[in-house]
């Protein structure tokens, strides 16, 4: 295990200030479920651990006509358990509700779930599908990227020293629209995703499609926006023969590794199907909606 | 190293400790607290043995730093019984013979607590999905579910009388 040098700023300025002026290196430290694994590997190292989770306003989530502004370190059980987000979110919502097991959402969180930057990470293609954005303050002061500009490679994201996410804003969705969020596991509960998908669909008073978003994760170095798949469900009803085009443009679009959850050609295969019925979710309960 | 003092409430009772900022809280208990109820399996954060509560959240304490414990509030298996009076999910994995090696008890007594406070109508697939973080490779999980589903209900009993 590592030597840790632990604090706990009460601000976000605070934070950054220790991040910046340390000379060890520097972990920002959210639920833990991920950096507390990889901390045990580490030998001979200190490493400063800075702890967000007593700044109020990384750990709140406020929802109003503008849409949702999250807390990045809100445990994913607080999250999941906020009636008012799942009725705006329902996607957002089933996509924390799939990270590991209750103990394990008791702890983690949707902006650790983003910084620790796995292609599988279930949050990100729901946060992506939703056009949220994340706010990232260091110490030349703030700016705003979208979560798919965010993570660039496996473990890798556009932090730079002393940065860290202080704010997940994801809009408030246009009338007759909803998300859906479908992963696929070898078990029932407590993998990690072999592939997985996300979609937010938007449809007019005749049930028309008239803007989509579809993202699929664990099936390249980062989590995917599926422009093509999106385009397949524009202008249709979402039947038959549109979602076989998303499911289509969603495999085609994906270039997994072949791992002991599944090989390349297993992965292509589920990604389509998931994205096949992630969107036709997501329109049923719009559907759902204007009945 | 210098230790870093904490005060943090376990069980109602306000506890101080010192502790390396590296240990984790199931360290702390188990080492520094002797509150040894609380059992180390993974230690990944996979297996739910080392289940206790953070301000009513329930969480794998060997996923939590001791430092973390600062000002909140922890529950372990310890506070769960009211002195010599078992808590009625106790009596019942008693009951219906819900362990074997008995490792993973402690933190599924915690954890079905949890679930019970939280839920106290849960559906036999709410209950499983619940407990699906706490591992048991002795009983098949059945004679558990069977004592939680029972504890659900005699605790509903006992709410409304």
């Amino acid at each position: 295990m590592v030597s840790v040098v632990y604090e706990a700023p009460g601000s976000v300025a605070d934070a950054v200030t220790l991040l910046v002026n340390s000379d060890i290196t520097a972990s920002v430290l959210a639920g833990g479920t991920d950096l507390l694994i990889q901390m045990q590997s580490m030998v001979n190292e200190t490493r400063l651990v800075v702890d967000l989770k007593k700044i109020p306003e990384m750990m709140n989530a406020i929802l109003d006509d503008e849409g949702l502004q999250l807390g990045p370190c809100m445990s994913c059980a607080e999250f999941t358990s906020r009636e008012d987000i799942k009725l705006v979110y329902p996607g957002l919502v089933e996509s924390a509700y799939l990270i590991g097991s209750t103990q394990i959402q008791g702890r983690a969180s949707i902006g650790g779930n983003l910084c620790n930057s796995s292609p599988a990470a279930d949050t990100v293609p729901a946060l992506i599908a939703n056009n949220a954005r994340c706010v990232i303050v260091g110490p030349s002061g703030e700016r705003s990227l979208t979560v798919e500009e965010f993570t660039t490679g496996v473990g890798e994201n556009c932090l730079a020293k002393g940065e860290l996410v202080s704010l997940i804003k994801v809009p408030r969705p246009a009338a007759n629209t909803s998300d859906a969020y479908l992963r696929f596991i070898p078990r029932s509960e407590m993998d990690i995703a072999v592939a997985g998908a996300g979609v937010s669909i938007t449809l007019d008073e005749d049930g028309i499609c008239t803007a989509a978003r579809v993202s699929i994760g664990a099936v390249a170095p980062i989590v995917l926006v599926v422009p093509e798949a999106a385009d397949a469900l524009l202008g249709t009803k979402v039947d038959t023969t549109a979602l076989q085009a998303v499911a289509d443009a969603a495999s085609a679009a994906s270039t997994p590794i072949t791992d002991r959850r599944g090989t390349h050609e297993y992965r292509r295969h589920v990604v389509g199907v998931l994205a096949k019925r992630a969107a036709a979710i997501a329109a049923e309960r719009v559907r759902g909606v204007q009945s | 190293m210098t230790k870093t003092h904490v005060t943090t409430t376990i069980n109602g009772e306000v506890i101080e400790f010192l502790c390396e900022p590296s240990d984790t809280l199931l360290a702390v208990l188990r080492n520094e607290l002797q509150l040894t109820g609380t059992k180390e399996g993974c230690g990944s954060g996979d297996c739910g043995s080392c289940s206790v509560t953070i301000d009513g959240r329930l969480v794998c304490s060997c996923l939590v730093l001791g430092v973390e414990a600062e000002g909140v509030e922890i529950g372990t298996v310890e506070g769960v019984a009211d002195k010599d009076k078992l808590h009625v999910i106790q009596e019942k994995f008693l009951e219906h013979a819900a362990l074997q090696c008995g490792i993973c008890t402690p933190g599924l007594i915690v954890s079905a607590k949890a679930l019970l406070d939280e839920n106290p109508e849960p559906t036999e697939e709410e209950a499983r999905y619940y407990l699906a973080g706490n591992l048991c490779r002795c009983t098949g999980y059945d004679k558990i579910i069977r004592a939680v589903m029972d504890s659900a209900e005699v605790m509903r009993g006992d709410a409304q009388s």
